[in-house]
């Protein structure tokens, strides 16, 4: 992570049980047990500002966006394009027109593989990714290479689930066109050195996207520290709304890429033989906009903000510190990713050596702790690994040390099921 | 914790530990390979039928939860031997319980009605499902008149060889 001076400068500490009473769904129980929330690299929850804006938005100013002369349409349309500005300033974006809002990471890589990809990628050129990518960085490239006779490589990991970044000259040639990974892996949880990447690919002439899903909600990003051409982030992943993504590019290349998807909003002028383009960033919105999503979307910021991106990365690193050393501690588990919390994102992928995870998932549930076991949507990583699946447990900004305690209590509880030593 | 108890039984424990059916089986008539794409559960069968329709050799190499493990196991413990129309009828009936239904009335069905347990589970049901489903195309390879037994599922996909 790169961590801004501003936000250093404020160096006001998490105050947990404050956060916990934003989040009303922390209150509630599973079978009979506080919940335990570790599920938040597949979602986080919503603080009641995020969800008192979106509703407020549909009791108070809903419309269409940029049509209409009426004032609810112009309040709308000041909301959603407000968004817009929030999402810039979060980010360090060059302008405010280089964010485009998508449905999520997924759709905003897409785009990118639809319309940057298919003007610039041809038969013979190359495509970097790396092993540890989510299927959702890798299936739409190996659609443009079915369709362009392109090829993909891939940067591997070494033991501890970091790139190995001493093997990059070997995938990296004047032949790669695109450089496409995830800023932190949702499956090992380690944060990888894109500026170091990116420099790399500048060299040959590659562009950089990078696969910020995991990235945005663990500590401030700069896009243009980063040094990276297109960034791509699911606010619900960050206390946003479902529904919503973002894409930020730099902004020379979304001028001159080709629409993604075409219809209204998306148009200059349409005769009945052919249109021409609405500027950027509207050239790649087409449709009615989730309005009420991006207004969710700038409450969620306001709140990070609130917070401070800085004060949330420290308050990860300290609980991933206590999160590793604690499942270190058990003999009969393996923890995947890297050694050093600063090194990752609060996130701990494990396997107990008798018991699969999808019954470690079942047996913690039961305990109120919802965790992900399976394949994290990284099948080539599992594969890479030599496992099916792992147990995963992710925790933000309501989850504090007690709750790591919780999680490893239940984890001698699945031993006792299983009529396994501990 | 009874929800607990009542899927991980003794019963169900020892299978996963030592799964009946990890013998190899030599040049086995079928071999078909099972996936549940949702959570990368893997099953493979091998099977041999004799020229009466007798189930005379059964293997499984099942890679997933206890669940699944088990219930692989419980196939082979109660198919091994078996005529297809008796492997069948079992496989009916288990499928249906897994459903919802309730195991009919003075008939013995051993091991597997340990996994009763799993019906108060709805996401682990296709856990149990695996190896059963797997069979159905296993029948079916082996006699292209059984194909009306394959069950197309969303979330559990069969590959033969």
């Amino acid at each position: 992570m790169t961590i801004d001076t501003e936000a250093t400068a404020r160096a006001v500490e998490l105050d947990v049980t404050e956060v916990r009473r934003d989040f009303p769904i922390l209150q509630r129980e599973v079978h009979g047990k506080p919940l335990v929330y570790l599920d938040n690299s597949a979602t986080t929850q919503r603080p009641d500002s995020v969800i008192d804006a979106m509703s407020d938005f549909y009791r108070t100013s809903n419309a269409n966006v940029h049509r209409g002369v009426h004032q609810l349409s112009e309040e709308a349309t000041d909301a959603y394009e407000g968004a817009r500005d929030k999402v810039a300033a979060f980010l360090n974006a060059d302008s405010t027109q280089s964010v485009i809002f998508t449905r999520n990471t997924t759709e905003s890589i897409n785009l990118v593989a639809h319309a940057w990809a298919r003007r610039h990628v041809r038969e013979g050129d190359e495509i970097l990714l790396t092993v540890m990518e989510h299927h959702s960085n890798l299936v739409p490239w190996q659609l443009l290479a079915q369709e362009r006779g392109c090829k993909l490589r891939f940067l591997d990991i070494d033991e501890f689930g970091h790139l190995q970044l001493d093997h990059l000259d070997e995938v990296l040639n004047e032949h790669t066109r695109l450089v496409s990974l995830a800023h932190v892996s949702n499956a090992l949880g380690t944060v990888n050195a894109i500026p170091t990447i990116a420099c790399a690919a500048h060299s040959v002439g590659a562009k950089v996207l990078v696969d910020g899903a995991q990235g945005v909600p663990h500590g401030p990003v700069d896009v243009q520290a980063l040094d990276c051409d297109f960034y791509a982030y699911s606010p619900h992943k960050a206390l946003g709304p479902l529904g919503i993504g973002v894409l930020w590019g730099r902004r020379d290349a979304l001028e001159e890429m080709d629409p993604f998807l075409g219809g209204g909003e998306m148009i200059r002028d349409v005769t009945l033989e052919r249109s021409t383009w609405a500027t950027v960033p509207h050239k790649f919105e087409a449709g009615t906009p989730s309005v009420a999503d991006a207004v969710g979307l700038g409450a969620s910021i306001d709140y990070l903000e609130g917070l401070g991106m800085a004060a949330i990365r420290r308050h990860e690193v300290r609980v991933n510190e206590y999160l590793l050393q604690r499942l270190r501690d058990l003999p009969w588990l393996t923890v995947y990713g890297p050694a050093d919390p600063h090194d990752r994102c609060s996130l701990a992928s494990f396997n107990d050596n008798q018991i699969h995870a999808h019954d470690l998932g079942t047996i913690l549930d039961q305990h109120g702790i919802a965790i992900r076991a399976g394949h994290h949507c990284a099948k080539p990583l599992m594969r890479r690994l030599g496992v099916m699946a792992t147990a995963r447990a992710s925790f933000y900004i309501y989850n504090d040390l007690d709750e790591v305690d919780r999680l490893v209590d239940a984890l001698f509880e699945a031993r006792k099921v299983f009529g396994l030593a501990t | 914790m009874q929800g607990l108890d009542d899927l991980y039984r003794e019963v169900i424990l020892d299978h996963y530990r030592t799964p009946h059916g990890a013998d190899s089986i030599e040049d086995p008539a079928v071999r078909v390979e099972g996936f549940n794409p949702l959570c990368g559960d893997e099953l493979v069968m091998e099977l041999s039928v004799d020229a009466t329709g007798r189930i005379v050799a059964l293997h499984v190499e099942p890679n997933g939860c206890s669940i699944s493990v088990a219930s692989a196991s419980m196939l082979v413990q109660q198919l091994s031997g078996k005529t297809l129309a008796e492997a069948i009828a079992l496989k009916d009936t288990f499928k249906a319980v897994m459903r919802g239904g309730s195991w009919p009335e003075g008939q013995d069905f051993g091991d597997l009605e340990a996994l009763e347990g799993v019906k108060n589970f709805p996401v682990r049901i296709k856990c149990a499902l695996l190896a059963w489903m797997t069979l159905e195309q296993a029948l079916a390879q082996h006699d292209p008149a059984l194909a009306d037994q394959v069950e197309a599922d969303d979330d559990i996909e069969v590959k033969t060889h």
